[in-house]
């Protein structure tokens, strides 16, 4: 963790973040289309869909209560996927670490570089389905502003948790237990489609111990113009995950290309 | 003058295997240095080691008067490496590579650009710049991660396998670009299990098999220490009976392997005319090179 910071303040990890950076932008148009339009036609179509089923949901339409939800599913998914597919492919791969290595770069620089990127990537999301649900009437308070560092700190997180995904993995085909033993979950029980009240008290605990169900709780209320509660708590642990994720990450890492 | 590499007892174990086994050696300022061995000979773990990639389980090392794992993050601002696979970033071109590359130095963007021209030169990549990477050739490629490994300036460069799956006229200008580093007085450590270009390139060698070094010296120490001066490889239907018959006393050494003999001599013309003499031989006569030198001290087994 001590190297983790020294590495954070050396800022040698932009030189990797500019490097995804470069590469995205060639191939930025079917990037976006990907991360953003399948959560904005879902967003659209459920909202509106079920929408008129179901009525009001914590005192706003259903559309609203969705729209924050799925701010937060989007930086979770973006971060998610880039944190192991294409780091994944950068490490494994194409050997982009390994040159990396060679340079001045260690492992705690790539790892922070890996995980802004990816994070930038999940904000750039955020922006995205903030400004449509702006349009639909979904966003009702400029306080919306502080939803971006919220955004960014929960992609640091789970772009922590998937680059130690990456860092344990041997094939592409070790992520499908990720996405779909504790991706999937998530996704279904922090609140973004529903409110977790009417779930048996067990799942409401053990949401608590999500990093999304803390983001949501913060996103919800930014955007709708609501007092924010807990704020310390709801940050401390999306933080909380963020330092656990790239420490374990940074070890696994280390031992794996160092040997 | 200080030596570029320092290495005593380096040794390396994985899973109870010991693939480095406890070598010892020095490389001094302006050389080439070649590390020689069959597969599987630990060459490419010593590599790794002096890059500060493989923490060694036991002994000393200092490159470039750093302490190696240490300090490698700021050794490595001092060495270039050329890896056996070039990873070269394929999103990039030509230019972007070098470009970003030099990024991960922290190098300035004022001292960037007139130095990646004077590397493309280099490389004989300037008609090539815009393209992208799987648009160049294998040798293009390798010029290309030669290229890069000397964006920071290196004193030190380490090449895996340098030459490696090229064809010959692409080899002979890899060697070229090579020996002008080492005109311009970096040090360069490669590892080869060729013999034409370790004979060519290197002023030392240290010839290694399972884990250690079995000698080190210039290859033409090694000639004299190991070979005598010529060979002379016979085949053909009659070397049954020249062996039975023939007049083997110019023969310092002789080796059977399958149809051939390969005789060792320093006086190769009188064993050349005792040859002529017999029907149903063939023969070539050559001088002694490292290849005869390797072959002895490593054998002949295959290794697989």
């Amino acid at each position: 963790m001590k190297e983790l910071m020294r590495a954070l303040l050396a800022l040698r990890w932009f030189a990797v973040w500019r490097r995804n950076a470069r590469v995205w932008r060639r191939l930025a148009g079917p990037a976006l289309l990907g991360n953003i339009g399948e959560p904005l036609l879902y967003l659209v179509a459920l909202g509106y869909g079920l929408g008129t089923f179901v009525g009001k949901v914590e005192g706003m339409d259903y559309i609203t209560f969705l729209a924050s939800g799925f701010v937060c599913a989007s930086v979770m998914n973006t971060a998610s996927f880039e944190g192991i597919y294409s780091a994944y492919t950068r490490m494994a791969v194409q050997e982009t670490w390994t040159a990396m290595l060679y340079t001045p770069l260690d492992v705690r620089d790539i790892l922070l570089g890996e995980a802004f990127w990816a994070a930038s990537k999940s904000l750039l999301s955020a922006v995205f389905i903030l400004v449509v649900a702006a349009f639909l009437g979904a966003v009702h308070d400029w306080q919306v502003i502080w939803v971006l560092p919220v955004a960014l700190l929960t992609g640091i997180a789970f772009a922590g948790m998937a680059l130690v995904v990456t860092a344990v993995s041997r094939s592409y085909d070790f992520f499908l237990y990720y996405f779909t033993l504790l991706l999937t979950p998530i996704l279904l029980f922090s609140g973004v489609f529903f409110p977790l009240d009417g779930m048996p008290v067990l799942v409401q605990q053990a949401a608590g111990l999500l990093p999304l169900t803390h983001a949501i709780e913060l996103v919800r209320p930014l955007m709708t113009g609501q007092p924010v509660t807990d704020v310390a708590l709801h940050l401390g642990v999306i933080l909380l995950y963020c330092i656990v994720a790239l420490t374990l990450a940074g070890h696994l890492i280390q031992r794996r290309l160092f040997r | 003058m200080q030596p570029i590499v320092s290495a005593e007892g380096l040794t390396k174990c994985y899973d109870g295997q010991t693939v480095v086994d406890g070598i010892t050696l020095q490389v001094q300022p302006g050389e080439c240095f070649g590390l020689l061995g069959p597969n599987g000979a630990g060459k490419t773990t010593t590599l790794r080691m002096l890059l500060g990639m493989t923490p060694p389980d036991e002994g000393r090392l200092e490159v470039l008067g750093y302490t190696i794992p240490d300090e490698g993050p700021v050794m490595r601002k001092l060495m270039g490496v050329v890896a056996q696979q070039d990873n070269l970033d394929p999103d990039f071109t030509v230019v972007e590579n070098l470009r970003t590359y030099a990024s991960y130095f922290g190098i300035t963007l004022g001292e960037r650009n007139p130095r990646i021209q004077t590397l493309l030169a280099f490389a004989s990549l300037e008609h090539k710049a815009r393209a992208r990477i799987d648009e160049l050739s294998g040798g293009m490629k390798r010029r290309l991660a030669i290229a890069r490994a000397l964006v920071n300036d290196p004193q030190l460069v380490i090449l895996d396998e340098p030459t490696t799956g090229l064809d010959p006229q692409a080899r002979q200008l890899i060697w070229q670009r090579l020996r002008a580093l080492l005109n311009e007085g970096r040090t360069l450590i490669l590892t080869t299990h060729y013999m034409d270009e370790a004979q060519r390139l290197c002023d030392r060698l240290a010839i290694m098999d399972h884990g250690t070094i079995l000698d080190v010296g210039s290859p033409t120490e090694l000639i004299e220490r190991h070979i005598e001066s010529h060979v002379v490889e016979v085949h053909g239907p009659g070397l049954e009976r020249w062996l039975a018959e023939g007049d083997m006393r110019r023969v310092l050494r002789s080796e059977r392997v399958g149809e051939t003999l390969f005789c060792y001599t320093d006086h190769e013309r009188e064993l050349v005319d005792a040859l002529c003499e017999h029907e149903g031989l063939h023969y070539l006569s050559r001088a002694a090179d490292l290849e005869d030198v390797f072959l002895k001290l490593t054998g002949r087994e295959l290794r697989e």
